[in-house]
């Protein structure tokens, strides 16, 4: 295998604060091998800043194995760069061309508010888990785990769901800053599985409120699919959809009891 | 008198690690029978902190919130959902015998005992594998999707050091779906009010009044305050500390701080040498590498690890012939084969790769090879067990591993040792708590693969929420030390002194030089094998560089706004002091066991040798004011239910 | 709102614990982004049914002009005499009048949101990968279709714009006489802009439905495997029937087939 060294020019976002204004900012990153990941190339862009005593560009980012969702950035457009189900982290230098120019963004939406440079807060979505994205279950007194019997193709289909990093690149590549399909990925993950039938529809329903306060709306663009790290299918959000219907007329008729 | 008992009579620090009295199997349930209670209504009047919120703090806050106890939790990451537990692959171990293959609570606390190379206390151990059953139920009722069969019940697989199947698994992300879990646990109390949760605040200081933990000093990572909470208790959940070796596993983030802070302020650091290889990460492809990344081990269950027998061996792997391929852990270990536990299958790597037989560019890997499993079980099975991970190492290696076997190599994976606790899991610090990968108590020289997961659950669910009431009882309506006490005080000012120091040093190299450097010279002497003169030459070494580190560091920015390159410093210096610590506990330790490997003392075949006589002790730290005088205490290991045996996986 | 922090920062707590307004269950729906959403889909079905009817009912053109003037005498006198004449008929427009303003309500309330869920704009060239040109001009060929509606209006049911639009003829073999819809759609389309824009228009009905028809099934959440497939064929044959069926009709009269 042979080292191929790149030359890569990078027109990358500083902003100081919330409320400074921002800018792109050229820098050039000579030879760097197919071998290195997008990150370490900003690792080095940051070395050499610190060396020439300027301040290193702020970003997100932490396992560099593609788990665990903190890493962002809108590479050339597109939300965690140009490779299909891949974050950022998981990103190589072997996907871009020599003397490339890449222009990185942060994630923009009114929910993610900007803190510094390429970091964004995206506790909106913590904020829709704690409204209904889990199953009651307090410690102790569970029942015994084989119990329940669940169908291979349910625990897969949950599954598949249930992969969602909480990246919250849907939301960065959406059109209307949507959050759907994170929010419908939990929603079909606990909604699919025996053990949260029990909140099934209040679940959704308070999700999909939750969510409302925050975001846009889906209007079936398809954009949040091809940039999930994961490939969560646009599918979750017609299941969301359709349970969100049934809670709304199946709660009013529980309501209607009171 | 072994040196073990002469050790016990130096003892600076008493050390009682409260094991419960009675058999083996009764005593954690003798101990639930017999703590005291804190009644429903009254766990309101008691506040305690939860510092770090992976799979034990997140299970210990939502678990305490439960209970009715105000947490206040705290994560330097943007979200609870992000700890490094996420990143566990292969699965989590439950004695539960689903398989009907023998398995049962004993039989995985032997298994574990065994693995852990005897340097782990038998009764947590044993503790942990009752604690098994629960997690695996608590987990399944919270809606973590497990792998199942086609009859609808869980799917278990077997990993090393174990003869039976008792490992659960969702896919290759077990750690995710386990840490989402509790983070929704978590979130829901969050939601319903019974935790405060502070993110992007990092622990910078532990603060001890009257010999009790009252308090952290925090700092918020988007504004740069310091400042101070008070609790009746603290938790700290803050994970291990194997990025020491710059380049491993562990996520960029990870640190020592919380632990060594609370080790600064006396709490015991035990154990620092025992630190595990994990055999199965691709290797370092080049030098500006940031991290390594693990391949689970579960898949050694399927592929067969092998080298060429011939050095110069120049054609890819599918034409090298059979007779001319070393299947050295079959050859070695024919009834554990390729799952052999971590530790012996990282040091046989490595003496392959020492003697010239690595394959890949640099030669510094060797061989996994699914062809055998694509034969026998079909593309797609092999697809469906390990598609995912597949992918990473495609993505990664640029390599097709259905084509050509993946390249494989230990590295710095998991830390056992950390801060000795005594049975509730309690420092020698009264009301201050370690859990998880932050304590040292339950893997003994070695880790087991799948039992990270258990133990964090372990200590998070089923065993601090039951253990912190036994501290908390007696100081019902007792007040505790506010934030205005001149202790926080004097804490928040040394910190800000410390920050103010990195980033007026005015030097040239940034934290990450200093941390590479730093790594290099543990990976070095105090990595997988280590000997005499090498940790002599790293404790010249490591204080050298700390030196300089002290007046040639570079921070720029302010400490006023985020500023990740100051969060660094502080943790570069932190781990600088643990490393020393580290080699030095490893010069002491005179000894070969598990992940702790001295070239000096092996048997004829290369295998650990233990010196039972000398060392069956855990050696725990006390700060000494200078990180190269820390004063040595020891507690004494009894075996009561497993017999000291040579580990032997032939 | 601004891509700001908020100023506060420091523990997050009991953010589930609020208890929401209670509000009749209608606007309680559609005071949520996925409730409009099924507005725009309930609504975008019924002025389905109405252009695919309305298209298929002017196909009778191709049988003369009696033909399509019964038709529209028949539409007009719907249940005479149970109701008096043209009564049915104003129910039905009636019904597509409130289905539209609902369209456009929640259509312009979703875009009011979605302009607040992203203040600051990326700042670099998008690289879009699935949205195709007809979900991100909706709102655009909406636009249009509603221009042309009133135009379409104005020239063909009220006679503002065609002097033809309202006259009455005697069919042979009839006795009384029927609006002379034939006619005034033929001198309509004589004029060239006129039916440049009904090409124009109806090519921008036929994106509006290539999308909204197969979004309906994402909105509503009808979503099974087994049919999933034909969604899209659905939308795009639902789409391609409507444009072929209208625009069939300025050019059968410009080139002199309908005269």
């Amino acid at each position: 295998m042979s080292h191929n060294l790149k030359n890569i020019t990078l027109k990358i976002w500083r902003q100081d604060g919330p409320q400074a204004k921002g800018n792109f900012e050229t820098h050039v990153i000579d030879e760097i091998t197919d071998e290195a990941s997008f990150l370490e190339m900003l690792d080095i862009l940051n070395d050499n800043l610190v060396h020439a005593g300027k301040e290193a560009v702020v970003f997100d980012h932490d396992c560099r194995e593609g788990i665990c969702g903190t890493c962002s950035l809108m590479i050339d457009g597109q939300a965690h760069g140009p490779q299909r189900g891949t974050a950022t982290c998981q990103l190589h230098m072997r996907q871009f061309q020599d003397n490339a120019v890449i222009t990185i963004e942060p994630w923009r939406a009114s929910a993610f508010p900007l803190i510094k440079d390429l970091m964004v807060d995206r506790s909106a979505f913590d904020r829709i888990i704690e409204s209904g994205g889990y199953i009651t279950a307090e410690t102790g007194g569970a029942p015994d785990a084989n119990l329940i019997p669940i169908a291979k193709t349910v625990a897969d289909a949950a599954m598949d769901s249930a992969e969602c990093i909480g990246c919250g690149a849907c939301v960065a590549a959406c059109p209307n800053g949507a959050a759907n399909l994170f929010t419908a990925a939990k929603v079909a993950h606990l909604n699919r599985l025996p053990q949260g039938q029990a909140e099934r529809f209040s679940r959704v329903e308070t999700m999909v409120e939750t969510m409302d306060d925050y975001f846009g709306s889906c209007t079936n663009h398809g954009e949040c699919e091809a940039a999930c790290p994961k490939e969560i299918s646009i599918d979750v959000i017609a299941l969301m959809h359709k349970d969100y219907r049934k809670a709304k007329f199946s709660n009013r008729k529980d309501l209607a009891r009171k | 008198m072994s040196l073990t008992d002469q050790l016990l009579t130096q003892n600076t620090v008493q050390l009682d690690s409260k094991i419960p009295a009675g058999p083996m199997a009764e005593k954690w349930t003798s101990y639930k029978e017999n703590m005291k209670l804190v009644n429903p209504n009254n766990k309101r009047k008691f506040k305690v902190i939860v510092v770090g919120t992976g799979l034990a703090g997140a299970s210990a806050a939502a678990t305490m919130a439960e209970l009715g106890y105000q947490v206040d939790a705290f994560t330097f990451h943007d979200s609870a959902r992000r700890a490094h537990s996420i990143a566990a692959q292969g699965g989590i171990n439950g004695a539960k015998n689903y398989k009907g293959d023998g398995d049962s609570i004993h039989r995985l606390f032997y298994d574990t005992v065994k693995g852990g190379d005897f340097r782990a206390r038998e009764a947590n151990v044993h503790r942990l594998a009752e604690n098994s059953v629960d997690i695996i139920d608590q987990m399944v009722a919270q809606g973590v999707p497990f792998a199942r069969e086609y009859g609808g019940l869980l799917d278990n697989r077997s990993f090393g050091g174990a003869q039976v199947s008792r490992t659960f698994y969702a896919r290759g992300q077990t750690g995710q779906q386990l840490l989402l879990g509790a983070y929704q646990q978590f979130s829901r109390q969050v939601g319903l009010g019974g935790i405060r949760l502070f993110n992007r605040t990092e622990l910078i200081d532990i603060v001890v009044i009257d010999g009790h933990a009252s308090g952290i000093v925090v700092r918020d990572l988007v504004t740069g305050e310091l400042q101070s909470h008070a609790a009746h208790a603290v938790v700290l959940a803050t994970g291990g500390y194997g990025n020491a070796f710059f380049l491993s596993t562990n996520a960029m983030a990870c640190n020592v701080t919380a632990a060594w802070r609370a080790h600064r302020k006396g709490a015991l650091f035990a154990n620092p040498c025992y630190t595990q290889i994990h055999p199965t990460c691709i290797p370092q492809s080049d030098d500006s590498q940031s991290k390594l990344t693990l391949m689970s081990e579960s898949l050694r269950n399927d592929g067969r690890v092998w080298v060429p027998t011939n050095p110069n061996e120049t054609r890819p792997a599918h034409e090298v012939p059979e007779n001319e391929r070393d299947y050295y852990l079959e050859r070695l270990y024919p009834s554990f084969g390729n799952l052999a536990p971590r530790d012996i299958s990282s040091r046989a790597a490595k003496r392959l790769v020492d003697k010239g037989q690595g394959v890949g560019p640099k030669k510094n890997g060797v061989y996994l090879d699914f062809a055998d499993a694509i034969n026998r079980l079909g593309r797609d099975v092999v697809e469906e067990r390990y598609g995912n991970l597949f992918e990473m190492y495609e993505r990664i290696a640029g390599e097709n591993p259905y084509e050509q076997p993946m390249r494989i190599y230990p590295a710095s994976h998991y830390t056992m040792g950390g801060l000795w606790v005594d049975y509730e899991l309690m420092t020698n610090i009264p009301g201050l708590y370690a859990a998880g990968e932050a304590n040292f108590s339950d893997h003994g020289a070695n880790r087991l693969g799948a039992s990270a997961l258990m133990q964090g659950l372990s200590d998070g669910y089923f065993v601090l929420p039951y253990t912190i009431g036994n501290y908390l009882a007696p100081m019902l309506n007792k007040s505790i030390p506010g934030t205005d006490h001149p202790e926080f005080k004097a804490a928040e000012e040394a910190a800000r002194l410390r920050f103010n120091g990195y980033l007026s040093t005015g030097g040239t190299k940034s934290p990450d030089h200093f941390h590479r450097e730093l790594g290099k010279i543990i990976w070095d002497y105090c990595g997988m094998e280590r000997t005499k003169e090498g940790l002599t030459k790293a404790l010249s070494d490591l204080p050298a560089l700390y030196e300089e580190f002290k007046t040639d560091l570079c921070v720029t920015g302010n400490g006023e706004s985020m500023n990740q390159t100051l969060e660094k410093a502080g943790r570069v210096d932190d781990f600088f002091q643990l490393g020393m610590l580290m080699c030095r506990d490893a010069l002491d330790r005179e000894e070969s066991c598990g992940g702790h490997f001295r070239s000096e003392y092996q048997t004829e075949e290369g295998e650990a040798l233990r010196d039972d006589e000398n060392y069956c002790h855990v050696s725990a730290y006390q700060w000494g004011g200078d990180p190269m005088k820390p004063n040595l205490n020891v507690e004494k290991l009894e075996f009561e239910e497993v017999h000291l045996a040579t580990r032997s996986y032939k | 709102m601004a891509q700001v922090v908020t100023s506060q920062r420091g523990p997050v707590t009991g953010t589930a614990t609020r208890s929401k307004k209670r509000r009749p269950f209608l606007i309680d729906l559609y005071s949520t982004a996925v409730g409009k959403k099924y507005v725009m889909g309930a609504t975008g079905i019924g002025m389905m049914g109405f252009v695919l009817f309305h298209m298929i009912g002017n196909l009778k053109m191709y049988f003369g002009a009696a033909d399509l003037d019964h038709y529209a005498h028949w539409l007009q006198t719907l249940l005479y005499p149970i109701a008096p004449k043209g009564y049915v008929l104003w129910i039905l427009r009636g019904g597509l009048i409130t289905m539209l303003l609902l369209h456009l309500h929640a259509a312009y309330s979703l875009t009011m949101l979605n302009r607040k869920a992203r203040p600051v704009k990326y700042q670099s060239a998008r690289d879009y990968q699935i949205a195709n040109f007809a979900s991100r001009t909706m709102r655009l060929s909406g636009l249009v279709i509603l221009a042309f509606l009133i135009w379409h209006l104005l020239d063909l049911t009220f006679g503002v714009v065609n002097s033809e639009t309202g006259k009455m003829v005697v069919h042979e073999g009839d006795t009384e006489s029927v609006k002379a819809v034939y006619d005034s759609i033929v001198y309509s389309f004589q004029r060239t802009p006129v039916a440049l824009f009904y090409v124009l228009a109806n090519v921008l009905l036929g994106l509006h439905l290539f999308h909204g028809a197969w979004s309906i099934f994402q909105s509503f959440g009808w979503n099974n495997p087994r049919f999933n497939k034909w969604r899209r064929a659905f939308a795009t044959g639902f789409a391609a029937v409507v444009v072929i069926g209208n625009v069939s009709f300025p050019i059968a009269v410009m080139a002199g087939i309908v005269a």
